[in-house]
């Protein structure tokens, strides 16, 4: 993928069970690393839960993207003011580029 | 007394607008070009709008060809209330998000985290910003950042 020739990692973080996860990754053939949160304690931690969010009312994670640096710093981030409208993968390599 | 005929209009202006409501999640809210702004959902009310529009008229100039001013007329209102909620929804309800104002921020460090991924390996951030992402490869460097993307799941 693109952003492994930057030397970025992404992550992907939802309250999914890592088989609900898994089973996505094999459909849409994504290789990157999926991370189940499923009491949404690191969503949580983040100020990220959408309280009732969920099909069946569960409190789920708003879309939100952060860059980190090596050292773990944030450098960039996008969070949604629409749950429709998400950083598009255009915006998200941009802001991996300007990291270099 | 005219032959009364059928009023194709009318009636398919009301399943064009139930067509434009559902193909929203069911099809178009898959793509950013279609989901950030649902034109295609705009447009199939813009037909089905027409339709009825023509199918009314039709009522109206010709009533005994075409009878059916009252059904007519559910027909449109349950069509522009259909609009009406998919406005709603597309406008207002997708909005309703927390505040997030404790989220890192710019030039913060981002709270440590660890996670089972889909293997049920615990993995740490820690770990996701030290480990060469072609392992196989040992002349590779620790990557340079990490792209965290925390995103509504139950797909």
């Amino acid at each position: 993928m693109a952003f492994n020739g930057l030397g970025i990692r992404l992550v992907a973080i939802s309250v999914d069970a890592p088989e609900v996860s898994a089973e996505l990754c094999r459909k849409a053939g994504y290789s990157y690393a999926f991370l189940s949160d499923p009491n949404a304690e690191v969503i949580r931690r983040y100020d990220l839960v959408h309280p009732g969010g969920g099909v069946n009312g569960q409190d789920i994670a708003r879309p939100a993207e952060f860059l980190l640096d090596s050292s773990g710093v944030v450098r960039w981030v996008n969070l949604t003011e629409d749950f429709r409208v998400r950083a598009t993968p255009e915006e998200m390599f941009k802001a991996a580029k300007a990291l270099h | 007394m005219r032959k009364q005929r059928w009023n194709g209009p009318v009636w398919l202006g009301f399943p064009f607008s139930l067509l434009a409501f559902m193909s929203y999640s069911l099809v178009f809210a898959r793509f950013p070009v279609t989901r950030n702004v649902p034109w295609v959902n705009f447009l199939l009310f813009g037909i089905s709008a027409a339709l009825l529009f023509l199918g009314f008229r039709r009522i109206l100039r010709d009533v005994q060809s075409f009878p059916g001013k009252t059904v007519g007329s559910i027909v449109i209102f349950l069509s522009a209330s259909i609009f009406c909620i998919f406005c709603y929804v597309i406008f207002h309800a997708t909005k309703q998000l927390p505040g997030s104002i404790g989220a890192p921020k710019i030039g913060q460090k981002a709270p440590q985290f660890a996670l089972r991924d889909t293997q049920e390996n615990s993995v740490s951030l820690a770990t996701l910003l030290s480990t060469p992402l072609d392992q196989s490869n040992p002349s590779q460097r620790d990557p340079k950042g990490v792209l965290l993307i925390f995103y509504r799941g139950y797909w």
